[in-house]
């Protein structure tokens, strides 16, 4: 799953990553720094696996009032 | 004879300020005592602070995953039944995270660690935190943070702001350095008011908070059955 700050969110992170790129002369913009959690889940098909994955995001993973989430799952 | 108010102090793996809380606290007249992270119980206490630091290790988010030891959810039912809970720095951090204050602290704006002191707004001296200070008063007390930048939920009351920054010292939003919950019963700040409490340290105004806690947590010794309602919004 990946996390990721939400927009509108302050992200001196990403700014700074984003300053470090333009030194060594990329022409970037909006850079945004998130993180990235992989893990191995048992489930009977994709969506019973997704649903806990997504119970995860919302109880621990991700913050809700300043991070959103995106989910992977790879069989 | 004055009973002394009991105040527990809860030790995490990466609690860095319990001993400085505790020896404050006892230099404002509490009967500090030490509360273990694996204790599922408080002990008979009439307020317990969360202190500094960085609990296990800060892994995930600041706070993330003390939420989870058996003392928080104590502190929690503590809280819930009126308790009077004080978190510090870190303490802040975790009570964000465990849901008693709103709210959530981030990477401060200048990405640098700040450890200095601040001045501070007194913007309400009618939470039990508070009482020994005047509104308006302004205050000097350190802080020392990587992550202080306090978000607050869009619906944030503003009678639960009751401290702010003179000068921002982490790019808090409204410059918010202290919040309490909506019944005021729990307080969370980033400065650190255990390291001011003697002019030697360099001002003694963290003594005021502390001892409003105290002073607040012996009433409530006294005559624990009152004062459900303990501040009045605003609004």
């Amino acid at each position: 799953m990946l996390v990721r700050p939400k927009d509108g969110i302050l992200d001196p992170q990403g700014e700074a990553v984003e300053r470090a790129l333009e030194h060594l002369g990329f022409a970037v913009s909006g850079a945004r720094v998130g993180k990235v959690v992989d893990l191995d889940v048992q489930g009977d098909d994709e969506g019973a696996a997704r649903a806990q994955v997504e119970k995860m995001c919302e109880q621990l993973l991700a913050n809700p009032l300043v991070e959103s989430y995106e989910i992977e799952l790879h069989g | 004879m004055i009973p002394q108010p009991r105040v527990g102090v809860v030790t995490y793996p990466g609690s860095q300020d319990d001993r400085d809380a505790l020896w404050a606290l006892a230099a404002v007249d509490a009967d500090a005592v030490p509360i273990w992270h694996d204790d599922a119980e408080l002990p008979d206490v009439d307020a317990v602070v969360l202190p500094g630091g960085f609990s296990y290790g800060d892994y995930l988010r600041c706070g993330a995953i003390a939420r989870f030891s058996p003392a928080t959810a104590a502190v929690c039912d503590f809280a819930e039944r009126g308790g009077l809970v004080l978190g510090i720095c870190n303490g802040f951090q975790v009570l964000c995270e465990a849901g008693l204050l709103p709210g959530v602290l981030l990477r401060n704006e200048s990405l640098r660690f700040v450890c200095r002191d601040v001045a501070l707004r007194v913007e309400r001296a009618d939470t039990p935190f508070t009482s020994r200070c005047e509104p308006g008063q302004t205050i000097v007390v350190p802080v020392k943070h990587g992550d202080g930048r306090y978000v607050p939920p869009p619906d944030l009351d503003p009678a639960q702001v009751v401290l702010r920054y003179v000068e921002n010292p982490n790019g808090s939003v409204d410059d918010i350095a202290g919040v309490c919950s909506k019944r005021g019963n729990v307080l969370g700040l980033m400065p650190h008011p255990e390291h001011a409490v003697d002019p030697l340290l360099g001002s003694a105004d963290g003594a005021l908070l502390l001892a409003s806690l105290v002073e607040a947590a012996r009433e409530r010794a006294l005559a624990p059955a009152s004062a459900p309602d303990l501040i009045r919004p605003y609004v």
